[in-house]
């Protein structure tokens, strides 16, 4: 019998009310004893409840994942490791994931939304990666709601401080605002790197007799039960948690990242892994359990910050900026030298054994001492029930009412928290820093150049949280197609997606069935449309008090750019030029702004996604980018038709006259509809020919909007509406929010 | 012409700053570790941009001490060329190369954009290859860039001719709306007495490329390349 059986003997096993404080229920608390034969002690306890929990292990969202497409020729790595990876050509590769922090965001904002940023740029760099691009997806309450304009000054200010010290740029993303998020915010946090296809670093700690090495900041007592935190749901007493949300420190991070590319470079690292949700637990229990080997750590050589810090406290700490290493033999003082250069701490904490346990000692006595199979392998899966979400049915648009006026209305919709202009929030992000960023944010997607090189990494993130609140499978179709479609408006072969599917309580069979249907659109469409998953998270129980946000699928999606020269943006360029539609016209008002904004009102179905529309049409509109047969390009997704010419003519500064619009369906179901698979090009008048026949060729309609000119947007029978006016309602909606309330 | 750019733990614009050099010189810089004592021959030494030492205490303030700063302090005084770029113009402030200060920016936030500067001097080595009283676009990226110096100071350095570049409009107007931080008398960039050390918030080496959608920081570069040997 080995010590910490002694030990547990002689304690009396931990009482009801810790196990249910560490998140267990009692039927996992009766697995874990079965799994280790006895009764743990409090520091198993702990690891067995991080590693077990909702965040960590995915037990409720594992059986369904498994469903969604990750396969491709481009995809080097899937899910599974830190981030993903993508073939782009000439020996380099492509990494990234997104990541939420919801539930620290909402309690601290300005450190929870700073972390999550660090969390996931350490993510991409513990690949081998340096990290070139971050983007964000963001979810607010209501504008009205006491506490909304705190989150977002606190999470925009966050998420800036830590990118903008890092000096990798914040390229983009997108911000809502709903009163079903007021309790529940979500910030999702997106970073893109770049790496030598033929050096790309994982986490498996193969070989036996290793070295382990902690390298970064201190251990302190900040974020210990993060993970835990973040796998239940809030009630009033949530303020109470702040103590578990970390602090960021980018200066830091800074470091490690420079320290750590730096010994890449070199022959040294067999396995690396980042110490991000349960710190030191999840990290070392991973590399061990993925090389098949087992780890001795001696936590006395832990470097902490503070005194009197307990085997508990270090293995749950999740103190910010720190890193687990497995070291070839041999190499520890080179090693160290690098870490030193920068100013971090190393420290040989342990080595790789062929027991396959976990054995902690701290000064000594030994205080865990766990199979590695039973943490990883024996943490429970769940097939939770679920009931399936009927969708509601399609809106005929002659039962939506007409505004009086298709201008007024545009420029109520632009003047409104959900298409005003969030250059409050990206002008606070450095987004140009490394001088690769070839198109801002602003656009359909950021573009960034692979640096010392003519190609583009194109990246957007979306979803559409009020098309998965009515119908989430259709909803998710349409957020990964949406994505596909922006990275295609600015001329990139869609490559791969990460994503974040934020819900609220799974052991609701509705909140499940959302999940699954969720699931299931999603895997339909990355299928179809050839983007499968490569990475992602999971974050449940977003509610609070039984109430729950809209599911909410955050999808990033990355494409290839071949030649930044045929990049396309979504300004207008020049006055004469013809404006374009591709695709169908159906007038689906059903969850369109149209009526939220106008009507108050969101109901019907939302747009259905013909995906093999969606793709003829994309590809149609890729190849006239690369023709050069097109000078912008713009999606048309939120607000419809009219809103996206809007952004062309603001984004360009360049005026347009509209023809009338066909009368096969109602005018504000033509300009306001939210069809899917559509995209506005603008092209010069002797481009037109070709632009119709390739359309025709590709089975795509095609119509005249009207031509580029003047200095208002102009309709038959309506005023023009100066873009001066627009603009400046557009542009300060968010400001003036901001600044008074 | 030899360049060197000096690297602080929490430097983050050096490589750009590198990149822009190279374009203009034809050879890539001497990067200079902010612990080393030595400081190669250099025609240009470069302060670049980002968050040295974190900025944890006032930005600059740490690195202006480092050992490297010490030969800096040393070579500036003896007459070599000094480009500091945003962080490196808080540097030069701390390092008192320049005078005045720094400080957060009026709007207390970060602020990332292209603004509109206007050239004041056209006769230095930085800028000989603009127009007196041109309007460049440059970018911004800072959150301590309200530069603040005493009534004298700023007297001073107006009737001495040390100011490189104010804050405008795209017009050419200098204005409050124009100035994107609360500078005083909007100045964006300023020289030392003898006109060697440019200190400047704004990001030349961001617009010196046509892929970045402008190059008016390009001429900073090429003027130096024609001015120094």
């Amino acid at each position: 019998m080995n010590i910490v059986a002694k030990a547990a003997r002689a304690l009396k096993a931990p009482s009801r009310d810790i196990v249910a404080e560490h998140g267990l229920s009692p039927e996992e608390y009766r697995r874990l004893v079965d799994a280790i034969g006895r009764e743990p002690s409090l520091t198993e306890l702990g690891i067995f409840s991080v590693m077990w929990s909702e965040h960590c292990s995915y037990k409720s969202s594992r059986v369904w994942l498994k469903k969604l497409p990750t396969q491709g020729p481009q995809v080097i790595q899937g899910p599974g490791e830190n981030a993903g990876v993508v073939d782009i050509g000439d020996g380099h590769a492509a990494v990234f994931k997104m990541e939420s922090h919801n539930h620290p965001s909402y309690i601290e904002p300005y450190q929870g939304a700073a972390t999550g940023v660090g969390g996931i740029m350490r993510d991409v760099f513990t690949m081998g990666a340096r990290p070139i691009a971050n983007m964000n997806a963001l979810r607010f309450g209501a504008p009205d709601h006491p506490k909304t304009r705190h989150l977002v000054a606190g999470v925009v200010s966050g998420i800036g401080d830590y990118g903008n010290c890092m000096g990798v740029p914040t390229v983009g993303g997108e911000t809502n605002f709903d009163p079903r998020y007021n309790d529940n915010i979500l910030v999702n946090a997106m970073t893109v790197g770049l790496v030598d296809a033929k050096r790309i670093f994982r986490s498996a700690a193969k070989g036996v007799g290793l070295p382990v090495v902690y390298v970064g900041s201190k251990t302190g007592r900040d974020g210990i039960h993060g993970a835990t935190m973040a796998s239940a749901e809030f009630d009033e007493a949530s303020e109470e948690k702040r103590p578990t949300v970390q602090v960021g420190d980018p200066f830091t991070e800074k470091l490690l990242l420079e320290a750590c590319l730096e010994l890449m470079a070199t022959d040294t690292i067999v396995a690396i892994q980042d110490m991000g949700a349960a710190g030191l637990t999840s990290s070392s229990v991973e590399m061990a359990d993925k090389g098949g080997v087992g780890i001795e750590l001696e936590l006395a050589r832990v470097p902490t910050r503070e005194e009197g810090m307990t085997a508990y406290e270090m293995m749950l700490s999740e103190s910010q900026e720190r890193m687990l290493m497995v070291l070839k033999p041999g190499v520890e003082v080179q090693a160290e030298r690098v870490f030193k250069k920068w100013g971090l701490d190393f420290a040989v904490i342990g080595y790789t054994t062929d027991t396959g346990r976990l054995v902690v000692r701290h000064a000594g006595a030994v205080e865990a001492d766990i199979p590695l199979a039973a943490l990883a392998q024996a943490a429970p899966v769940y097939e939770r029930p679920w009931t399936p979400k009927t969708p509601p049915a399609a809106l005929d648009p002659h039962d939506v009412p007409a505004p009086n006026s298709l201008l007024d209305c545009l420029e109520i919709m632009l003047d409104s928290p959900h298409l005003a202009s969030r250059r409050w929030i990206w002008e606070q992000y450095d987004h140009m820093v490394m001088a690769d960023t070839v198109q801002r944010p602003g656009g359909d997607a950021a573009v960034v150049r692979v640096h010392g090189t003519q190609k583009g990494l194109a990246i957007s993130c979306d979803v559409t949280p009020r098309y998965c609140a009515a119908d989430p499978r259709e909803g998710a179709k349409q957020a990964v197609a949406e994505c596909w479609r922006n990275l295609t408006a600015a001329g990139a072969d869609p490559l791969a997606i990460t994503d974040c599917l934020n819900f609220g309580n799974p052991e609701r069979p509705e909140i499940m069935g959302e999940f699954v249907g969720a699931i299931e659109g999603m895997a339909e469409a990355c299928a179809a449309l050839s983007f499968p998953v490569v990475s992602g998270n999971v974050s449940l129980y977003n509610e609070t008090n039984g109430a729950a946000i809209p599911p909410t699928p955050a999808v990033g999606g990355v494409g290839l750019i071949p030649d930044i020269a045929q990049m396309a943006t979504i300004a207008l360029k020049r006055d004469g030029n013809l404006l374009l539609l591709l695709g169908a016209e159906h007038g689906q008002l059903g969850q369109s702004l149209y009526t939220q904004i106008m009507l108050e009102r969101s109901h019907g179905a939302p747009p259905p996604v013909d995906l093999d529309t969606e793709r003829r049409t994309g590809d149609l509109v890729r190849n006239l980018i690369r023709e050069g047969a097109v000078s912008a390009v713009h999606d048309v997704s939120d607000g419809g038709l009219l809103v996206a010419i809007a952004e062309m003519a603001l984004a360009g500064n360049q005026g347009v006259t509209l023809e009338t619009a066909p009368d096969h369906l109602p005018a504000h179901a033509l300009w306001f509809g939210e069809d899917q698979a559509r995209y506005v090009v603008e092209a010069a008048p002797d481009k037109a020919d070709a632009i119709h026949k390739a359309a025709a060729l590709a089975e795509v309609p095609i119509r005249l909007l009207g031509r580029v000119g003047g200095d208002a947007i102009a309709i038959t029978g309506e005023t023009p509406l100066p873009l001066k006016t627009l603009r400046a309602v557009h542009e300060d909606w968010l400001p003036r929010f901001m600044a008074h309330g | 012409m030899k360049t060197s750019v000096i690297v602080f733990p929490g430097s983050n614009c050096d490589r750009d700053a590198a990149v822009a050099l190279e374009a203009a010189t034809g050879h890539p810089p001497a990067m200079v570790w902010h612990g080393d004592a030595e400081l190669p021959n250099s025609d240009l030494i470069v302060l670049p941009g980002g968050f040295s030492y974190g900025d944890y205490l006032r930005s600059g303030a740490m690195a202006a001490h480092s050992p490297v700063m010490r030969e800096v302090v040393k070579r500036a005084k003896g007459g070599t060329p000094v480009l500091g770029i945003c962080n490196g113009f808080q540097v030069l402030t701390e390092a008192r190369l320049l005078p005045g200060v720094l400080m957060r920016n009026a709007t207390l936030k970060f602020i990332c954009k292209d603004v509109y500067l206007k050239v004041e001097r056209s006769d230095s080595m930085f800028t000989h290859r603009y127009v007196l009283g041109e309007v460049v676009r440059f970018p911004v990226a800072h959150k301590d860039g309200s530069y603040f110096a005493d009534e004298d100071t700023l007297d001073r350095l107006e009737g001495e001719g040390r100011v490189a570049f104010r804050y405008c409009e795209a017009s050419g107007a200098v204005t409050e709306v124009g100035n994107p931080n609360g500078s005083s008398r909007n100045i964006a960039g300023i020289y030392n007495e003898t006109g060697t050390v440019l200190g400047l918030m704004p990001h030349p080496e961001r617009l010196a490329d046509p892929a970045l959608s402008g190059t008016d920081g390009a001429k900073m570069f090429a003027s130096l390349v024609e001015a120094l040997p």
